[in-house]
Formats: C-alpha cells, structure tokens, sequence
C-alpha cells in the first residue's frame, strides 16, 4: 500500500471513487463506441479502471484525468479486440453472449443491448452507424467528439497525425450524417 | 449531459447527439462498479473499501483497509472531506466496495438494536497515533459498555495522567467513534461534553446504553 509518506506532494490525491463518479460514464461511452455496447466494452471498461486504479497514486498532480483514461482506455479496447481475435472458436462453442446468440458481442449485433435503455430508433441508427465505420474513424470520433479530445491527443493516441484525425474524424462525421439522423 | 469536463467545442452537435446515442443507464454503471470493487479486492489494490449505512445517529461512512476498520464518521463531518482525509492519510485508492465492511455494518447494526455490547471487527489504529492513540486504547478496553469515565480518570490511566486536555482532544478527533467508545468519556461535572458526532448523538448512545 502506498502511504502519505511515499507519495510527494506533486502527487493526484483525490479519492479514486471521485474518479469513478466524474468519469466513469464517460469512459463507457467511449468504449461502447469503439467496440460496441456489449461485453467487450463492460470488460474494456473494467480493465480501464483497474489500470487506473493502480497507476493512481503516482499520476502527477495536474494531469488530465479524463484524457489520461481515454489514453488507458483506447488501449484496454485494443487488447479486447487483440483477445477477441485470438479467441476465434466457433462462435457456437461460446456461451451465449449478450449481444444476441450466432454474434460475437460488442458488434452490430450488440446493438440489441440498448434497447432497453434507450428504446430510440435514432439513437440505435446512430450506434448501429458508428459500429458500420471503419475503426480508425470510429476511434477518431470516439475519442474527439465523445471524450472530447483535441485532434492532436488523439493522434498521439492513435500513433497518427492530426491531420489524418481530423480527416478521420470529419469522414466518421459524414458517414454518421448519410445514414442517420445525427443532421438534425 | 453529465458530469463529465468536456475539452471540445461546446457547440459541437456531434458530440452532443453521440452522447445522447450513447447515454449509460445507472444500472450499467452500478454493476461495473461492483466489479471494480471485486477485482480490486482480488488485485490487492483496494487500499481503503468504504461504504455508508443508515443508523439511529444518522448515515455513517466505515472505511476499511486491509488491516480492519480505519475510520467512522458521522455525516456532519462531511462524507466527501472523510474521502479526502483517507486518500491523504491512508490511500487515495478509495473505493466503495461495501463487502469489506460487512461485519462491522452488521455488529453496528445489532448494538443500535440493543443485541450487542462490544465490537469484534479488527482496527487499524493508523489513524490514531502517538498520545491520542495511547488514550484511545485505553477507552477500547477499560470503559465498558453502560459506563462511563471522567476525561480526567482517563487521562489518570494513561503515561501522561495529568493531560486531561490532551485526553478530550483525543476523544474529540477519535478516527472509530461508536467503536472505540469516546461518549463514555464525559466532564467531571457529568455533563456530556464534546462528540463527534455531535451532543445528540453522545446522549442517545448513552441513553441507549443505560437500558438493561
């Protein structure tokens, strides 16, 4: 355990819970996004929090919380994927997933979790839309325009430039506006 | 929207209809968060569990380390600065994770109801040090449950037994009140004196503790 004593005083001394409740949603939001409401994005989000959970007592006083667990975030959403991949058994072979059965969760597919929340036929056009863009633009618009990070983070984020965010991002845009009602 | 600190453009539409797209239901949220307690528990990384519960005195907030019960508070002193007091002083890993507390909740419980006369929950005294923690010791084991003790014969008990005020201060800042039973301590003149908690608070509990 850490103690007082061994953190300096240029360290983050909230209390993580605090953490949780300001940015917890947030960061659901973001990994539904990228990997689809679903399992993939519960556990996307669990290991996000539990890395941060460890990592909290050193963070330096001062950082940006939130982009600091978009960045874990981003990363936790690419093992899953990395996991999902390696995992390729037969999708009959797999307890039924909450996405609905004959899927693998957290794709198109998964979409069928929301209902029940938000009975909204634009907004499961909307998630449906984003789950169709192509990753690099679902990340972008994920991470710019739900977690409301600069084009330039993101680019760090995804080993890019700011240039091919923003194109990125305007496209996912675009496509988001052809097939749904985000125009309105 | 939320409570969340948004960096981007205010007016951007976007954001605001995939926020909306993308709203989290509170049932969502909440499971998430037990299983961030539990796998925060299984990872050792649960530095300080917390959880509230309601009692005669008002909500209380237990906080627990690893080692055992590290704090009780009462609301007046304000949940979110008991929080803070812990993420400084103990742990900033601070989570709710209410299993940890379970049995304390539970013999809270059961000494409200009249069902129990002395708490066996481990402490950590981390809180509690040099003299206040000598005194507060003391009080865990010398003043049993339906008496009481002057700040005075307390102090008389202690390595410095003339520091009478040193002893009120300490029951004044106890870290597990209710636990370690600072409203047995009273004045001399068998007025209540200081709580935590609060003078209400003192005379229900020892109001509570009077009945055979």
């Amino acid at each position: 355990m850490s103690t007082a004593a061994a953190r300096g005083p240029d360290r983050a001394c909230e209390p993580f819970e605090r953490v949780v409740d300001a940015h917890g949603a947030t960061v659901l939001r973001v990994v539904r996004a990228v990997l689809g409401p679903g399992t993939d994005a519960d556990d996307a989000w669990s290991e996000t929090f539990l890395a941060a959970l460890r990592a909290w007592p050193d963070l330096p006083a001062g950082a940006n919380v939130e982009a600091w667990l978009v960045t874990i975030a981003h990363r936790k959403a690419v093992d899953v994927t990395r996991g999902r991949v390696r995992r390729a058994v037969p999708v009959a072979d797999l307890p039924e997933p909450s996405g609905g059965p004959g899927r693998p969760s957290g794709w198109p597919g998964a979409v069928g979790d929301v209902v029940g929340s938000v009975a909204h036929v634009h907004t499961l056009d909307l998630v449906a839309a984003v789950a169709a863009l192509p990753r690099r633009q679902r990340e972008a618009v994920a991470y710019h325009h739900l977690a409301g990070l600069p084009h330039a983070e993101v680019a760090v984020l995804l080993g890019s430039t700011p240039a091919a965010v923003r194109r990125a991002a305007a496209d996912g845009v675009a496509a988001l506006r052809r097939t749904t009602s985000l125009e309105r | 929207m939320t409570n969340t600190t948004r960096t981007s453009a205010p007016d951007d539409p976007a954001a605001a209809l995939l926020t909306e797209a993308y709203a989290v239901a509170p049932d969502d949220l909440d499971r998430l968060r037990r299983r961030l307690a539990r796998e925060a528990e299984r990872g050792d990384l649960l530095d300080v569990a917390i959880r509230t519960v309601d009692s005669p005195v008002g909500a209380l907030l237990l906080a627990a380390t690893e080692a055992g019960v590290v704090r009780v508070a009462f609301s007046g002193e304000g949940f979110d600065a008991v929080q803070s007091e812990l993420a400084e002083r103990v742990s900033p890993r601070v989570l709710v994770a209410p299993r940890r507390l379970d049995a304390a909740a539970r013999q809270l419980d059961d000494y409200f109801g009249g069902r129990r006369r002395h708490f066996e929950v481990p402490l950590d005294w981390r809180l509690a040090t040099g003299y206040r923690g000598e005194v507060l010791h003391h009080l865990a084991t010398d003043v049993p449950y339906g008496g009481t003790a002057s700040y005075a014969a307390l102090a008389a008990r202690t390595s410095s037994p003339r520091a009478v005020r040193a002893v009120g201060t300490a029951c004044a800042t106890n870290p597990l009140p209710l636990l370690v039973p600072c409203h047995r301590v009273v004045r001399s003149d068998g007025s209540a004196g200081r709580y935590r908690g609060g003078p209400d608070a003192k005379a229900l509990l020892l109001a509570l503790e009077s009945r055979v």
